[in-house]
């Protein structure tokens, strides 16, 4: 169960205002990314961002550049989901890879509204706001075996492990 | 090797494997997964021919080191360029370049270009380390740049550049493909970047979501090697995974020129092998009637020169609805156009004229061999007595890391490929994006301008 706030935002996201360029080569530790996150979009969300919230965006979240700190920067401030209509694909791979719950479900997220509560619960594969509950459908079994490995790192730690014991 | 379809593709063809026509993107993918065929939805592993990462091989290290090994499983795979803030503005980005060389030593990694060599895409065509049908994945966003050779190149992130190093392989889910046709020789003055931008102006920045963007047409026969490299490059801008250009006798020439150029540069002594049928035979081709999600159609003679406005590339007008819009800064360079056919029509529009009061003129090429080819020509002095100030060969202020980041309130335009907000490290201010001659003539003008209206 993820239960937060809307942070809610338009279409083509882009990484640059998600995560700034000019921080991407010096920027290290989570507190230094975590406190870049949306500061050309949106100055209030970092400071503000509680644990659990869920970031709304229309359709292309994500797009642009392939700067992982984009999906790590919300990682970081603890952001429990992003529910868009839909997603840039290098984004879409490195928020799963990093275990950031990436859902497409595009009439949730026209629904909701920017601070209003909202709980998406993984089993019943269901999102609930003000204005009732969807469904969004199935994660791909590459995505979800990611997803419950805890991110890729852990899933290729897993792998190399068996193939060590293995041989 | 693992193999499920995503639930949304189930039983989307019912011929038999092997029978059907096949997209480029469905042969490349087969080839790098060692598979027959593939379908698309399909989720394989591949293991690409090449694996790029630039200014961000340090962080990709710091994961990496999480795996556990001493040494990487791939390092003769490895292409790795120091570009995207050279020479190094600050002590921070200096020791993440040192960070950068040490890993290069200690792993034996060959392909590694310093600081001025030029950007990631260029270097590697220029190298020909990159071949047709082979597969190269990036850290980088504008890895489908090397859909201009008929490869297939796709970005993917930092943590699966640290998973390729350690294992070889990556998963990948084969994507749909949008196939666009150009018919007819691009008028003078329309160039591949326009086409690209109303492409994307067209279609939205996300036309080409998570497909392979296949061209074909008399129009891409006839362009250059330079335009097609705009062409796939661009497309980046228009969310595709990858892009296709049907390889031909100008790409392999220029393969096997830059394949001879780093035997000589190894050996010493001038290299003429004949590897040209070679290159050739690797070219990887779409059957004609594959399943395409989308074909989209046009004609050269209805092309027009085309801007993209702040701040977004889709939000696309003819040069005609802007010119006359004052700039402070104009800037030549990057991935997209900062190559040699760019910069000779950027120096053709300069000669005997001078920037406009008020604007400044950057201009940084891709690679130091297009810098050499430039200086060589002439290209470089006209654009320096009209006032020009030449870059390092890198990325620049393409993505506000290096030299020539705007003031807040201040008006860009630029050869480069995002207008995003903030995209040149600088919040407030506005970024236009047009073709190199059109970024020539408005720093003459001091205005956007079209160069047909000067030269
Ligand atoms: S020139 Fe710009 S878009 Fe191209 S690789 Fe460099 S930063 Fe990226």
């Amino acid at each position: 169960m993820i239960q937060g706030r809307a942070w809610k935002y338009g279409d083509n996201v882009n990484t640059d205002v998600l995560f700034p360029g000019k921080h991407t080569y010096t920027a290290k530790g989570r507190e230094e990314i975590a406190s870049h996150a949306l500061e050309d979009l949106d100055p209030a969300f970092a400071p503000n961002v509680r644990e659990g919230d869920v970031v709304i965006g229309g359709r292309n979240f994500g797009c642009g550049s392939s700067r992982e700190q984009a999906a790590t920067c919300l990682v970081y401030n603890g952001v429990g989901a992003v529910i868009a209509q839909s997603f840039a694909r290098i984004f879409y791979r490195n928020a799963i890879n990093n275990g950031l719950l990436a859902i497409v479900c595009p009439e949730a997220a026209q629904a909701i509204r920017g601070q209003e509560p909202v709980s998406i619960d993984l089993e019943r594969r269901t999102i609930e706001c003000a204005a009732g509950c969807f469904e969004f459908p199935a994660l791909s079994a590459t995505v979800q075996e990611i997803l419950e490995a805890g991110g890729l790192v852990e899933q290729v730690k897993r792998r190399l492990a068996s193939v060590r014991s293995n041989s | 090797m693992d193999r499920h379809f995503s639930s949304q593709q189930m039983g989307q063809a019912g011929d038999e494997r092997g029978q059907v026509a096949r997209t480029f993107a469905q042969k490349a993918l087969a080839r790098a997964a060692g598979l027959d065929s593939v379908e698309v939805g399909e989720v394989v592993d591949v293991r690409p021919d090449v694996v790029l990462s630039h200014d961000n091989t340090a962080a990709i290290r710091e994961t990496w080191l999480q795996f556990g090994q001493e040494r990487i499983v791939i390092p003769q795979k490895l292409a790795i360029t120091l570009d995207h803030a050279v020479p190094a503005p600050t002590t921070r980005h200096a020791q993440n370049h040192a960070e950068i060389r040490a890993f290069v030593r200690e792993q034996g990694i060959r392909h590694f270009f310093e600081v001025g060599r030029g950007i990631c895409h260029q270097v590697l065509s220029e190298e020909a380390l990159v071949l047709p049908g082979q597969m190269i994945l990036g850290a980088d966003s504008h890895t489908p740049h090397f859909g201009w050779l008929g490869a297939f190149g796709a970005g993917v992130g930092r943590s699966e550049v640290a998973a390729l190093w350690a294992t070889g392989e990556l998963w990948l889910r084969v994507p749909e493909s949008v196939r666009i046709v150009l018919e007819g020789e691009l008028p003078k003055g329309v160039t591949a970047k326009d086409f690209a931008l109303r492409i994307i102006g067209d279609w939205g920045a996300d036309g080409g979501l998570y497909a392979s963007v296949e061209f074909s047409g008399s129009g891409l026969e006839a362009m250059s090697v330079d335009s097609r490299m705009a062409l796939a490059n661009m497309m980046a801008e228009f969310g595709a995974k990858s892009s296709y250009i049907p390889p031909d006798g100008k790409t392999v020439a220029y393969l096997h020129e830059g394949l001879l150029r780093r035997r000589t540069r190894k050996s010493g002594a001038a290299s003429t092998d004949d590897r040209l049928p070679e290159i050739e035979e690797m070219g990887v081709f779409p059957d004609e009637d594959a399943a395409y999600r989308a074909t989209y159609r046009y004609s050269s003679d209805e092309l027009e020169p085309t801007v993209a406005c702040p701040h977004t590339v889709d939000n696309v007008a003819p040069l005609s609805a802007v010119a006359g819009t004052e700039v402070q800064q104009a800037f030549i360079g990057t991935c997209t156009n900062g190559r040699l056919e760019d910069i000779a029509e950027a120096a053709a529009v300069v000669q005997g004229r001078q920037v406009a009061v008020g604007t400044r003129l950057l201009v940084i090429p891709a690679s130091s061999l297009v810098l050499q080819e430039a200086m060589r020509r002439g290209y470089i002095q006209a654009l320096i007595a009209a006032g020009a100030a030449i870059g390092t060969p890198g990325c620049g202020p393409c993505m506000g890391n290096h030299m020539g980041v705007p003031a807040t309130g201040e008006v860009t335009i630029a050869s480069a490929n995002r207008n995003f907000r903030g995209r040149m490290g600088t919040r407030d201010a506005e970024v236009y994006l047009a073709s190199p001659a059109v970024v020539a003539a408005s720093a003459v003008a001091g205005r956007i301008a079209d160069p047909r209206d000067i030269v």
